[in-house]
């Protein structure tokens, strides 16, 4: 703390060529925060619910239905305590770009199956209680201005109804909340009843989409998994079933590897910025050997002065990169509600972390050759100007 | 005694005042200053033939005028002695050339997905769907609907009579991917006979077509690429029934990340009683409106029919606006990144050379060839990181081939495509930096004053 000063007059000796550095870093780490949450994101979050799940569905294709009388089948395979279902449907809310995913389920299974959907006592009820009810995330509520109470049309795109209408009706009679943070995107999705979307659909009745299955151990999931797939092998509908954490990231590599293109960006970026402060520090020490080697005349070990341009370095790394995190933490949101929520993504705390990480690792990097060489300063050359 | 403590003070307090004064005025020049600059730079971004008009102006004064003249002397100058200062300059082409290189590989991954959809559509096929699908996946036509369907006017036909129409079925797979080994969902497409005639892009490279009525498939070869298991000799699965692969299709566009049969075999194969699209061939592209009337008024009809080329149009344009957005959002923050860089370098360039510019200012100089020499030195400098970034995003990225989750909910293969158009682009980009971050230092190197510069060590 009392080198403070030392360190102050160093960074503040040329105002505007620090300021243009740390704009430089906190662009930089802006962009860092905002692609990582974006890398972070694709890779369905690292939750502890759902170690115990499973997905069964067709092993042909995820477009294949599965029969319905499978669900007594699953529910008897020995180590699954509980069974649901659940359907594709593919409603659009007024204009294709508002999608978000609603299915039909089993209510009462389904919401026992998924626990970090918190639905209120009465709205549950009220739920299961009607067959035209609809329950919706909290997120998806606040962006299209819904109440408990308004009635909710929905194109299909795939199932007309059988009464000749292009739009199916729900009631919407439940508003849920995501158990924890970082499941926030679950808010984004709108459940109902499976029979209400049975007995109007023209096609496809007594099949279901896919079969949730939560096992008693997790340590066995893959034994019960490969179990519920031999009961139905050689049938007319053959399954698949692998844990839900599988399952959504064999959907997101589908996607395309989104992981690579980030890291791929951000190597560019921080090569460049590597190059730039780099240069900033050399220049700054380069102007500063004389006055470097006063301090060594008078008595500052080799030691404390590499200390004070590795510091320098680094302070001047964590200033804008944190500068950088915090814009970019302020700007997802803003990005999210421009995209009218089809690109919302947060800051989660590993980005905080890796961003940090990165900032002392730069630091020191950058800082380290002319911290090196400041200490191998000689004292009468570098006062003699040689 | 209070006199000649006063007289010191008030002169302190005068120096005070007056450095503040130039201070605040410096400060409310800046930010003018600054909105010009932006201003410039937006123009030439979005509209650069207008400023690039200027062009031959600019070298007509440079070589025939005096101050011109000088200016280019001046920048010569600069620029022979940059391997001394190879470190600075360094700076500002790396950085420049990344923000190019990332800008161009981004949207020539847009415009790659988007050619590949876009080229498999034309103006003279259509594509008939159920009312209110979004795609051919989600479609159900059954027979009677589609034995109206190609009855109806406007449809081409053939020289024996019948109507060029192909009645379509659309299936997903899952079929390992070479590269990650896990499944992923191929396009199946049962096609009717006249399918080659509305689709005369389609090839076939080796094997033979499909016989109709037999478990054969053909394969594209953007479908052969990205899956394993589909060489000719190879069965894949459908509904638990081997089907054979006899032959590889071509057609750069998207319609090769699929894999083709026989529509009625494959509708049986997955007991189906009924198609999902009909293609037509029509008459002529104005004929649309003929068919479009003629379908809307069948009460026994509900469907809707556009042309392939809005369909594929339609099916591509979500991925690529966000893709083109992320590229363009990327890019500004990088490009301010950039700048913030170049700034930097050339404001340090500046000052290190503050003796010799001052000199030639003392020499008899003025104040604006100095400005514009300083400018030349450093959108040469940014033309160079334009290039290098431009030539690493070609030799990089030009056809390299990825594939995604694309329309029908099944991969799409499509290469990026690095046209010469994005190309210029990302030249463009590099000199709008190039112009934001030079002038500045070069005003100021415009204003040094000669005496102080000078005395300077």
């Amino acid at each position: 703390m009392k080198y403070l000063p030392l360190l102050l007059a160093a960074l503040l000796r040329k105002k505007a060529r620090m300021i243009l550095t740390l704009l430089s870093v906190a662009a930089a780490f802006t962009l860092f925060g905002m692609l990582d949450a974006v890398r972070v994101a694709f890779n369905a979050p690292q939750s502890v619910v759902g170690i115990d799940r499973l997905i069964t569905s067709s092993r042909l294709s995820l477009i294949q239905p599965l029969p319905y009388a499978y669900l007594a089948r699953i529910e008897s395979t020995p180590g699954v305590a509980a069974v649901t279902y659940a359907s594709w449907f593919g409603g659009i809310y007024q204009d294709p770009k508002n999608f978000f995913p609603n299915f039909p389920v089993e209510p009462e299974s389904y919401l026992d199956m998924y626990p970090e959907l918190v639905l209120p006592e009465a709205q549950r009820q009220a739920f299961l209680k009607t067959r035209t009810g609809a329950v919706v995330g909290q997120a998806l509520a606040d962006l299209f201005g819904w109440s408990i109470g308004d009635k909710i049309p929905l194109r299909p795109t795939i199932y007309p109804h059988r009464d000749g209408g292009e739009v199916w009706t729900f009631d919407l009679v439940g508003i849920f909340k995501a158990a924890q943070p970082e499941l926030r995107s679950s808010e984004k999705q709108m459940l109902f009843h499976h029979t209400y979307f049975d007995e109007g659909r023209e096609i496809g009745q007594g099949t279901v989409g896919w079969y949730g299955v939560r096992v008693e151990d997790a340590s066995r999931a893959d034994q019960v998994a490969q179990a519920i797939d031999r009961q139905f092998a050689n049938s007319a509908f053959e399954t698949r079933t692998q844990s839900e954490r599988d399952f959504q990231l064999a959907f997101a590599k589908q996607i395309g590897d989104i992981g690579l293109i980030v890291i791929a960006i951000m190597a560019a970026v921080f090569f460049t910025l590597l190059l730039l402060t780099g240069n900033a520090m050399a220049q700054s020490i380069r102007e500063r050997i004389p006055e470097l080697a006063v301090l060594k005349t008078l008595g500052f070990t080799n030691a404390a002065v590499l200390l004070l341009v590795l510091t320098e370095a680094l302070v001047l790394l964590l200033l804008g990169g944190l500068l950088g995190l915090l814009l970019a933490d302020l700007a997802l949101p803003i990005i999210g509600e421009a995209s009218s929520g089809q690109l919302d993504v947060a800051m989660p705390a590993e980005t905080w972390g890796l961003g940090i990480a990165l900032m002392l690792g730069i630091g020191v990097a950058v800082g380290l050759p002319p911290a090196v060489k400041a200490m191998r300063l000689r004292i009468v050359d570098a006062l003699a100007g040689r | 005694m209070d006199q000649t403590q006063a007289a010191p003070c008030a002169k302190s307090r005068d120096r005070a005042t007056v450095s503040r004064t130039r201070r605040s005025a410096t400060l409310l020049g800046v930010i003018p200053a600054i909105l010009g600059v932006g201003v410039f730079v937006a123009a030439w971004i979005l509209v650069p033939l207008w400023i690039l008009g200027l062009g031959p102006l600019l070298l007509v004064w440079l070589t025939l005028s005096r101050v011109g003249r000088q200016a280019l002397a001046i920048a010569w100058v600069g620029l022979s002695t940059v391997p001394q200062r190879i470190g600075a300059t360094s700076v500002v082409v790396v950085g420049i050339a990344g923000v190019v290189g990332v800008l161009v590989a981004l949207q020539a991954m847009a415009a790659g997905f988007e050619a590949t959809l876009t080229g498999a559509g034309s103006n003279d096929t259509a594509l008939v769907l159920r009312a209110a699908a979004n795609a051919e996946l989600s479609s159900a036509l059954d027979r009677p609907s589609t034995t109206l369907i190609v009855q109806a006017p406007g449809i081409a036909r053939d020289d024996k009579g019948r109507p060029v129409a192909s009645a379509e079925v659309v299936v997903v797979a899952s079929v390992p991917k070479r590269k990650t080994g896990t499944d992923a969902n191929l396009e199946v497409r049962g096609v009717g006979p006249a399918a080659w005639t509305i689709r005369p892009q389609v090839r076939m490279i080796r094997g033979r077509r499909f016989e109709p009525g037999l478990r054969e498939l053909i394969v594209g070869q953007g479908a052969l690429r990205q899956f394993s298991g589909l060489e000719i000799g190879d069965s894949i699965e459908l509904n638990n029934q081997d089907w054979r692969i006899v032959g590889v299709f071509a057609s750069d566009d998207t319609l090769e990340s699929e894999v083709w049969g026989d529509a009625e075999s494959i509708a049986a194969a997955y007991r189906r009683n009924g198609f999902q699209s009909v293609a037509v061939r029509l008459t002529e592209p104005a004929a649309l409106e003929r068919l479009r009337s003629a379908l809307s008024a069948d009460p026994r009809l509900r469907v809707e029919i556009q042309t392939t080329r809005e369909y594929y149009g339609k099916q591509s344009e979500r991925l690529t606006r966000v893709i083109r957005a992320v590229g363009i959002g990327v890019g500004i923050m990088m490009a301010l990144g950039a700048v913030f860089g170049a700034l930097n370098t050339m404001y340090a360039a500046v000052a290190s050379r503050a003796r010799e510019i001052a000199t030639l200012r003392a020499l008899g100089f003025t104040g604006q060839p100095v400005v514009v020499a300083v400018m030349l030195e450093t959108m040469v400098l940014a033309l160079a990181g334009g290039v290098l970034g431009a030539g690493i995003a070609w030799a990089l990225f030009h056809g390299f081939t990825v594939s995604t989750l694309g329309s029908n909910f099944s991969q799409v293969v499509f290469q990026f495509q690095v046209t010469p158009g994005l190309l210029l682009r990302g030249l463009q980009w590099a000199l709008g930096i190039g112009f934001a971050g030079g002038i500045f230092p070069a005003l100021r190197a415009a204003r040094l004053p000669v005496t102080t510069a000078l005395r300077e060590l």
